[in-house]
């Protein structure tokens, strides 16, 4: 067994999940145009889901804050930026130019909301409740339904249609294959926001800070640095991501309620758990495994979908109690 | 002259009372050993110093300012360094990222690195390598390197030779030896022979209250009060 998880490891491990996954469905679903698409909608899927998860993941490793209003900023950002789309709706239609200007506004207010949300949310809710997980759960939980109610009241509980930009409508058909643009545009953005995130914790001073801080807070005091500052920095930056993610979930629903947030809470902390706590490339890889799952059991055996994510979940804490990828070894 | 001074140091630790009145003072340059059976507090006693553990009332006097109640990285930054028991590396990191991380403006002293691997020089071939994979003995030596990479007044060190291999304990005491040339280190440790061979002065501590303090000359020449204070046979 050891023999062959060290040969494994010489081939990239764990990482080598998503792939190992997507072979095994290849047989399963037999169609390869169905494969394709599947394949597709489910690493999309999982991208948008790592934007929503990210944060959440080094605000768990680094703060030991168990935050479950982290998806209060997923339902914040995507109502924001179905706002702003709705808003500039006359530019969706006036060219490919203004069209990118209005779903660039829409995604930076929802990044504006979260990282002035997380602020808020840091300094007025998390911070008294820091070392006190039992606490945390409860505040924030009761934080996550007020917002809810906010959204209730702001928005009204009728689903919001969200307009998206012509040329993220339709889908490429290449073969038997048909690819969704929108779906293609969010693994790019996605993979685009995972590399920035890679050179911030790798290539830079603070990304070095909050490696080290997700490892032992204490040491990175001792070594005289102000773990708090690093504290809020994180969390508005995780906020910034969810509500993001959000935006991205939104065009890709097209029609969203204030429940959103909640429904994809389970999703966040199953894809933050299976990665590890406190990992980045953690939190990709389980994100991936897990929109590929839900996507290839959607097909395979419907009645399993929601369970599926669940299953997936108790397998790989059983194998690696810490998850695939935990930034603390 | 006085590098650090404590006065009737009291700390909680939870409802448990765990310092009850610690008042030491370390002169400035070479090694003061801070003795005690298990239990005593002495790893509460340098925690508290560095602000770890919140200590009321009492002070702490650190080259004349009171650090008492000020944050852990304020009292760093006043360039005292802590070495804790558990050596406290960040695995995730190389053994450079370790090092880098613990200067303060981000960049190396080529003088001092230099000095960090000819004491350690383990840490030079493992520069790459993340810190999780290396040895005990490579851990300790990367924690103590990180407490010299930087000049400091004072560095705390806690219990350094636990564990370890003697020809690592051996590259410890020369480390510190080196070290204490122009740096105060308060060191905690259980080994007798290792603190005699190192300590200019010392202290013993015993149920949160500090019960002796003398030269290391004068306390290793006394058998009898090692047997009493530490239960050291002679």
């Amino acid at each position: 067994m050891d023999k062959l998880t060290d040969t494994l490891g010489r081939y990239g491990g764990v990482n080598l999940l998503p792939l190992a996954l997507a072979g095994v469905a290849f047989f399963l679903i037999g169609a390869p145009s169905s494969w394709v698409t599947l394949t597709v909608a489910g690493l999309s899927m999982g991208m948008m889901v790592f934007l929503m998860a990210s944060g959440l993941s080094l605000v768990f490793g680094l703060m030991d804050v168990l935050n479950f209003g982290h998806s209060a900023f997923v339902s914040f950002g995507a109502f924001v930026a179905a706002s702003v789309l709705a808003l500039l709706g006359g530019w969706l239609d006036g060219g490919p130019l203004l069209a990118s200007a209005a779903l660039a506004l829409a995604l930076i207010a929802a990044i504006a909301f979260g990282l002035a949300a997380g602020l808020f949310f840091e300094t007025v809710i998390i911070r008294p409740v820091y070392r006190d997980h039992l606490r945390q759960i409860l505040i924030t939980m009761g934080a996550l339904i007020v917002s809810e109610q906010i959204i209730l009241a702001i928005w009204g509980g009728t689903p919001i249609t969200v307009l998206r930009p012509p040329f993220l409508e339709g889908a490429w058909i290449i073969g038997d294959v048909s690819i969704e643009i929108y779906r293609l545009f969010a693994f790019v953005l996605g993979a685009a926001v995972f590399a920035g995130l890679m050179v911030l914790l790798n290539k830079t001073r603070i990304g070095l800070l909050i490696r080290a801080g997700v490892e032992n807070r204490e040491m990175v005091e001792a070594l005289g640095f102000k773990i708090n500052r690093l504290f809020i920095g994180v969390f508005m930056l995780g906020s910034a991501l969810a509500a993001l993610g959000g935006a991205m979930w939104a065009g890709y629903e097209t029609l969203i309620t204030p429940a959103l947030g909640g429904e994809m809470m389970i999703v966040v902390f199953i894809v933050v758990i299976i990665g590890g706590l406190g990992s980045i490339e953690g939190t990709l890889l389980g994100a991936l495994i897990v929109g590929l799952t839900a996507n290839y059991i959607g097909y395979l055996a419907p009645k399993l979908a929601l369970a599926s994510n669940m299953i997936l979940m108790m397998a790989i804490l059983m194998w690696r109690p810490s998850g695939l990828r935990p930034a603390v070894k | 002259m006085t590098i650090l001074s404590v006065r009737d140091m009291k700390t909680d630790i939870g409802q448990y009372s765990v310092l009850h009145g610690v008042t030491f003072d370390v002169p400035e340059g070479g090694v003061f050993v801070l003795l005690g059976r298990n239990g005593a507090g002495k790893t509460t006693t340098l925690r508290s110093i560095m602000g770890l553990w919140q200590p009321s009332p009492g002070s702490v006097q650190f080259q004349g300012t009171d650090i008492a109640g000020m944050e852990t990285a304020d009292i760093a930054r006043k360039g005292i360094a802590y070495v804790p028991e558990n050596m406290g590396i960040f695995g995730g990191l190389t053994v450079a990222e370790n090092l880098i991380l613990a200067t303060g403006k981000g960049t190396f002293d080529k003088t001092r690195l230099r000095r960090i691997y000819d004491l350690f020089p383990a840490l030079e071939q493992f520069w790459t390598k993340q810190a999780w994979s290396l040895s005990g003995g490579q851990k300790q030596m990367l924690s103590v390197a990180r407490a010299i990479i930087e000049p400091r007044a004072l560095i705390l060190i806690d219990e350094p030779t636990k564990g370890l291999a003697p020809s690592i304990v051996a590259a410890m005491a020369d480390a510190f030896r080196e070290t204490a040339k122009d740096t105060t280190i308060l060191l905690v440790e259980q080994n007798f022979n290792f603190a005699r061979a190192l300590g200019r002065d010392m202290a013993v501590i015993d149920d949160g209250r500090v019960v002796h303090q003398a030269s290391m000359a004068e306390f290793a020449a006394d058998t009898d009060l090692q047997g009493r204070l530490l239960g050291l046979s002679a």
